[in-house]
């Protein structure tokens, strides 16, 4: 009953959700960073769901590497969001232009 | 597995694919046998899948961004069960380990740390909201049509780089994912581990800063210190006491410390 379609299309509704969280909070940091988690695991859905459906074991290891990259992200996206914080006392990325980028 | 019973069963029940079978359907085609533990399986699949998604729109759409950290602890917890479901014990595992204890952690404390107006910081939504949801629509529908684009071909068995093992091997999912991560992907298991390491030394400089007026302790200072250098014998004479410019001086001027 349950097939991998119902696990892609679960994967495709967070997905979808992740980007359309990035650009309705353009001001808040913090929820684009959590929306990015939220692609990340739509993705680490996507990599399982064939890994089972299609009998290979290669799926749920890149699965981990996946989380592996998740995690040093939010570490570091988080540490620049401190320090940032530290030197303007604001976390607004919309008036980021330090760099003149 | 249940399929390999005698005749009457197989006559009631209906014909299951092999496991080893790389073709499979889409979405109807379950992965165990036998009806009834489908319909539990499809009723528990069901329920975590709302939930995922429910607390995933949550997370972008509450107010406050710790209760955003919370529904996305919420949506993490329910990914998980969705792995236990199709039997990826130890991502899900992995999962609730790094996920809700690391990742989501740190995003709690970094938004209770920081003193942030999040009203100001909802100013834009209702500016941004019809371009994000024409933004979103179109990933959709793409993400629809490749999905109903996309079919399983006829795989070949050898297309796979690791099978799984089958019924037969006795492993277990752990047992399995361990056989070929150390063995086959031990290189890139590695390259993870140096991945780690880079972002905990990077948050680990970019945060870390000397501030002047702080005093800490300074264990190389203390090691370093000899009864010579620490010590000061002085002999006054009687009724003159100590002389003060030579004799016994404070001890944070004599050290220096920094």
């Amino acid at each position: 009953m349950i097939g991998i379609g119902h696990y892609l299309t679960v994967g495709a509704i967070l997905f979808t959700l992740g980007v359309f969280g990035i650009f309705i909070t353009r001001k808040n940091i913090i929820v684009i960073l959590m929306s990015v988690e939220l692609i990340l695991l739509a993705v680490n859905i996507n990599f399982v769901a064939f890994s089972v459906f299609l009998n290979d074991m290669v799926g749920q290891i890149f699965a981990m590497f996946v989380l592996t990259v998740a995690a040093g992200e939010a570490a570091i996206g988080l540490a620049i969001l401190v320090i940032y914080f530290r030197n303007r006392g604001t976390i607004a990325v919309d008036d980021v232009r330090q760099m003149r980028g | 597995m249940g399929s390999a019973g005698n005749g009457r069963l197989r006559q009631t029940l209906p014909p299951t694919p092999p496991i080893a079978n790389g073709c499979r359907g889409f979405f109807d085609d379950s992965f165990q046998q036998g009806p009834r533990t489908a319909v539990i399986q499809a009723a528990i699949f069901y329920l975590f899948a709302t939930v995922v998604v429910a607390s995933g729109l949550m997370v972008i759409l509450a107010k406050n961004p710790v209760h955003s950290v919370l529904w996305l602890i919420l949506a993490f917890f329910n990914a998980a069960g969705l792995f236990l479901v199709i039997g990826a014990e130890f991502v899900a595992m992995i999962l609730v380990i790094v996920y809700v204890g690391a990742v989501a952690v740190l995003f709690l404390f970094v938004v209770m740390m920081l003193d942030i107006d999040f009203t100001e910081m909802r100013a834009g939504f209702v500016r941004y909201l019809p371009f994000g949801m024409v933004l979103a629509l179109i990933l959709a529908v793409e993400l629809v049509m490749v999905a109903g684009a996309w079919a399983f071909g006829d795989m070949v068995p050898e297309a796979r780089m690791a099978p799984k093992p089958g019924v037969d091997a006795q492993l277990s999912n752990t047992q399995a994912i361990g056989t070929i991560l150390y063995t086959d992907y031990v290189f890139i298991f590695q390259m993870a581990g140096m991945i780690l390491l880079t972002a905990m030394i990077g948050a680990i400089v970019l945060t870390l800063r000397h501030r002047p007026g702080v005093k800490r302790q300074n264990v190389a200072a203390q090691n370093a210190r000899t009864p010579a250098s620490a010590v000061t014998i002085t002999k006054p004479a009687i009724g003159a006491g100590v002389d003060t410019g030579a004799g016994v001086q404070p001890l944070i001027e004599k050290e220096g410390r920094s």
